[in-house]
């Protein structure tokens, strides 16, 4: 048998308003304790499903491909950020399971974390790739042994779980900090050869709230599901911004790449 | 780029004290060891031009590296605005500097 704790939102479950001078509050709730029967090749998705159709029929969580692709599923298992569909129960080595929703995000109804907030920094970082090819250029070619692309190899296999961003203590003191995901994102972007406006996306990462207030803790490089490591991209936009600093002493305007 | 800057500059003071702490403590241990009074101290430092040259890059150093960390420190754990939090480290700037300068005059008998 598996006991089960998983966070229950109290009172009023309509969706938070969401506008500036509104912001979501904290939610109020309590953990809800359940007990059932523990199977073989078990994830943490299948016993949050298996709660909500035989035992919690209002219980809310989000869900989709249930094989490690999409980055819907993630919550915090036993107090860490994981990808639930991949987290199977009994290499946890434990029968009690305390499951909430993502840290470090507001919570919209019982595990269902608010990402708007995480998807806006992605979107500043990541979201205006730009180009100023047309579809009459030939197919741009990116050889995968040149350097730019090798930086980025495993960078960009991020699914946008928002894991390293709930295990991110400097998310947890700076709310404002644009975290692990984005700036992975952003060191993907500046790497890449077809994109028109890698000034522009550097300047965004190295702002105020940008990567020099990584601590390089490891947090997102420890829980990240893919085995990606957001703080090497980090810091590789911190050697880059200080490379640039280095440059524009020099040279105080920054031309754009072609 | 501002914050760029602060970010090179505390990590490029922290490069320029690594060996500067080492040779401070050093010189601490050996003088104590060798039971010089503080009167023989003076004596060889007030005549040495390199004495006020070490402790005055040293001084200004310390007083970019400590504020900077505390600006951090009162954004992160103190949830100050940024604004507020750099000109208390602005502030604590010029009082290290003023310290610390008073610290060197007194040791090199105003060769600095």
């Amino acid at each position: 048998m598996l006991t089960v704790r998983i966070w229950r939102t109290a009172g009023d479950t309509s969706p938070p308003s969401n506008t500036k001078a509104n912001p979501p509050a904290k939610t109020k709730g309590k953990y809800q304790t359940f007990r059932l029967p523990q199977h073989d090749n078990q994830t943490i998705l299948d016993v949050v499903a298996d709660i909500q159709r035989t035992l919690a029929p209002d219980l809310s969580y989000r869900y989709a491909c249930r094989v490690g692709v999409c980055g819907t599923c993630a919550m915090m298992v036993n107090g860490k950020p994981r990808w639930t569909c991949r987290t199977h129960v009994r290499l946890l080595g434990t029968k009690k399971l305390t499951i909430a929703p993502l840290a470090n995000m507001p919570t919209i109804k019982d595990l269902v974390a608010d990402m708007s907030g995480f998807f806006a920094k992605w979107n500043q970082l990541g979201g205006d790739y730009r180009t100023h090819r047309t579809r009459q250029d030939p197919p741009f070619a990116i050889r995968p042994d040149s350097s730019n692309r090798q930086a980025v190899d495993e960078a960009i296999a991020c699914i946008n779980c928002g894991v390293c961003y709930a295990a991110c203590r400097v998310v947890e003191w700076n709310s404002a900090y644009l975290g692990p995901a984005a700036l992975n994102r952003a060191w993907t972007l500046v790497r890449d050869d077809r994109h028109a406006d890698a000034a522009h996306t550097l300047a965004t990462a190295t702002s105020s709230h940008g990567c020099a207030n990584c601590h390089s803790h490891g947090q997102c490089t420890a829980h990240c599901p893919v085995g990606i490591s957001p703080m090497a991209s980090i810091a590789g936009l911190k050697r880059m911004s200080l490379l640039r600093l280095a440059s524009t002493t020099h040279t105080p305007k920054m031309t754009k790449p072609a | 780029m501002t914050e760029t800057w602060l970010y090179a500059l505390q990590r490029l003071t922290a490069i320029v004290m690594l060996p500067m702490v080492v040779a401070h403590l050093a010189t601490i241990l050996y003088a104590s060891h060798i039971g010089l009074t503080a009167e023989a101290i003076l004596a060889r430092t007030q005549s040495s031009p390199w004495i006020a040259l070490f402790y005055t890059s040293f001084v200004i150093a310390a007083a970019i590296h400590a504020p900077l960390g505390i600006r951090m420190i009162l954004i992160e754990w103190g949830r100050t605005s940024r604004k507020l939090a750099s000109w208390v480290a602005l502030a604590l700037c010029i009082v290290f500097l003023s310290l610390g300068m008073r610290g060197v005059f007194a040791l090199t008998g105003g060769i600095a």
